[in-house]
């Protein structure tokens, strides 16, 4: 989601094309550009990002390589990073791991928008009775403590990746929802959709067709807040070591490493941590960015 | 207004039963069973041990014995560690992670809400960037990163205070920062756009006009609205403070029941898990609750939304 619109973000207009008019999204990344820190953000973000995806590609380390004559060693010219207990490279093992949480990061954040973008849509056009069942079923759901069901699920069904997506998307659509539904029922009433109405679309094609695509802007701002989120949950089960499992590695799983071993080799923390907080960070100030751009009505916070 | 507490009181009672279900059922789904040990047992004395814990009746009639069982406040036999109930267990680390969470709930309340006021009230001032990047970055340092850091400054470096262990106050100092800065961050955000958002109605507009004392503006008019998005925030809070617990009392090794439930969940204690599980789902409820009828006396329009 989030990468389809950046490319439709990124088309910038020259004077000609900027005289037509401007459509939404172009107004929004200007609106985006003039913010120094999410623009710094942005950037920060992708850097992360080619660093843990393109990164193990230059190095000559493997992230399973193993030399114990090289355990635990502190940053250096041959290592940069250092080296772990079991002297892998710190420096390719906290790209791969971030590989995986970001990857865990996207999909979950994905299956939690399909969940709740279709849940919220069907609540907010259906409406009435069926809306304030739905709606119920939502807000019952919130009261829940879902890490611990989070926790159970893993517990219940194993440990795989493919689970950690499910489970934790599974959790982090009822936000969504809420914002998809109250998008809907603003714009339900208006002609464009009466038009389709007369026309006599099924309520299918006129939830995915005309209602969605207008509500595109909130669900991406809550799709950037959702990431991070998502990322933070799944680093705290890898942490308690119910989440990714060795020799595949999270962040979570690296600062739990380094955590254990920090009194002796704090890098092994330091690291891992830094990339981690820096990724939160770049994202939920580009959250708040996009959401002052794509949604200038909505208030800060 | 009794009706309505009635209605959610009933409401909660629902969520709490169909928690228990839920949590049975997964744990009875769970492949395997808590007996099993790397250790070859002898069929006959695995069937003794079964019937022991009720694992040899049906699934149905062992949920109807636990969940008559649990309302008479008995949890079972912790399947793992012998001779010990889960209602034993409960006891003797309720106290401990009870005295952590309020501590830690204390923590991000004294912070956070005067943070927020502050920097509402002097909005695009440096009393408004300094606690808002502050804030920032405490949203981005959850519990698992700050715990290490804090000890690693505070523990290793400066060798100022102890790092694990729950003995004492200053045994709590750690910990309760570890767990409350996360949540006073978020505090301080919710505070902050909730005051702004009063402060630009048009009554503040009007009491400017009149004169009003902008002291009598803050802390009469606005305070009591502007705390509304805090004050929902408190059941979320105190789940993530629960939840926060499991990883806290890990890294500061507090005998706490956040410990209790992840060695649990580690080690496929059937009874443990469904216990904890329900008391942190009631606490959540409970709170949930009180929330409820704390915002619907600040606010009574919203009886009528729900």
């Amino acid at each position: 989601m989030v990468t389809a619109a950046q490319e439709r973000l990124t088309a910038v207009p020259t004077i000609e094309e900027f005289e037509k008019g401007s459509s939404l999204w172009v107004d929004a990344w200007h609106r985006l550009k003039r913010n120094k820190l999410a623009m710094i953000s942005l950037f920060l973000f992708l850097g992360i990002v080619l660093f843990c995806v393109a990164g193990p590609w230059f190095s000559s380390y493997d992230g399973q390589q193993q030399d114990l004559m090289k355990g635990a060693q502190g940053p250096s010219g041959e290592h940069w990073f250092g080296t772990d207990t079991l002297g892998r490279d710190l420096m390719v093992r906290t790209m791969e791991g971030g590989r995986i949480s970001l990857l865990v990061g996207l999909v979950a954040t994905v299956v939690a928008l399909l969940i709740g973008v279709v849940y919220g849509a069907t609540a907010g056009y259906l409406g009435g009775k069926v809306d304030a069942v739905m709606m119920r079923i939502v807000d019952t759901l919130y009261a829940l403590p879902f890490t611990i069901f989070v926790i159970l699920l893993m517990v219940a069904f194993g440990r795989s990746l493919w689970l950690i997506f499910v489970a934790i998307g599974a959790v982090e659509w009822l936000s969504m929802a809420r914002i998809v539904r109250a998008g809907v029922i603003g714009l339900k009433k208006q002609e464009f959709v009466e038009a389709a109405v007369s026309l006599g679309y099924s309520h299918t094609r006129i939830i995915l067709r005309h209602l969605i695509p207008n509500v595109l802007g909130p669900v991406i701002v809550i799709a950037t807040l959702t990431v991070p989120a998502v990322m933070l949950l799944e680093a705290f089960l890898s942490f308690l070591g119910l989440g990714v499992q060795p020799p595949n590695a999270s962040w979570g799983v690296l600062i739990n490493e380094g955590q254990q071993n920090m009194e002796i080799f704090p890098w092994l923390l330091i690291f891992p941590a830094f990339f981690f907080a820096l990724t939160l960070f770049a994202l939920n100030f580009l959250g708040d960015g996009l959401r002052d751009a794509l949604d200038p009505k909505s208030a800060k916070d | 207004m009794l009706k309505y507490i009635a209605a959610r009181f009933g409401q909660g009672v629902l969520v709490l039963l169909a928690i228990y279900a839920l949590t049975f059922m997964l744990v009875a789904l769970t492949p395997g069973s808590p007996f099993s040990s790397e250790r070859a047992i002898r069929p006959e004395i695995l069937a003794q041990i079964e019937a022991f814990y009720g694992y040899d009746k049906p699934p149905l009639e062992r949920f109807w014995t636990s969940l008559t069982n649990a309302l008479q406040g008995e949890f079972g036999p912790s399947a793992v560690y012998a001779n010990r109930s889960v209602t034993d267990i409960i006891l003797e680390a309720f106290p401990v992670s009870l005295s952590l969470g309020a501590i830690s709930l204390l923590v991000a309340l004294v912070i956070g809400i005067p943070a927020g006021i502050l920097a509402a009230v002097k909005r695009n001032t440096w009393l408004d960037y300094l606690p808002m990047s502050a804030s920032m970055i405490g949203i981005c340092l959850p519990t698992f990163v700050l715990g290490p850091i804090l000890v690693l400054i505070f523990g290793i470096i400066l060798q100022l205070l102890p790092v694990s262990g729950w003995s004492g106050p200053e045994f709590m100092v750690l910990p309760a920062a570890t767990l409350g800065l996360f949540y006073a961050a978020y505090f301080a955000r919710l505070t902050r756009g909730g005051m702004l958002e009063m402060l630009n109605q048009d009554f503040v507009r009007t009491a400017r006009a009149k004169g009003v004392p902008e002291r009598t503006i803050i802390w009469k008019h606005c305070l009591k609205g502007g705390l509304i998005p805090a004050i929902t925030f408190l059941g979320p809070a105190l789940a993530g403070i629960i939840s926060g617990s499991f990883v806290v009392e890990t890294i500061f090794q507090i005998p706490g029941l956040g410990q209790w439930f992840v060695k649990g969940a580690l080690n496929r204690d059937d009874f443990l898990i469904l216990g904890l599980t329900v008391l942190f789902a009631a606490l959540i409820v409970i709170m949930n609750l009180l929330v409820d009828i704390v915002q619907v006396a600040l606010n009574p329009r919203l009886k009528y939304d729900r």
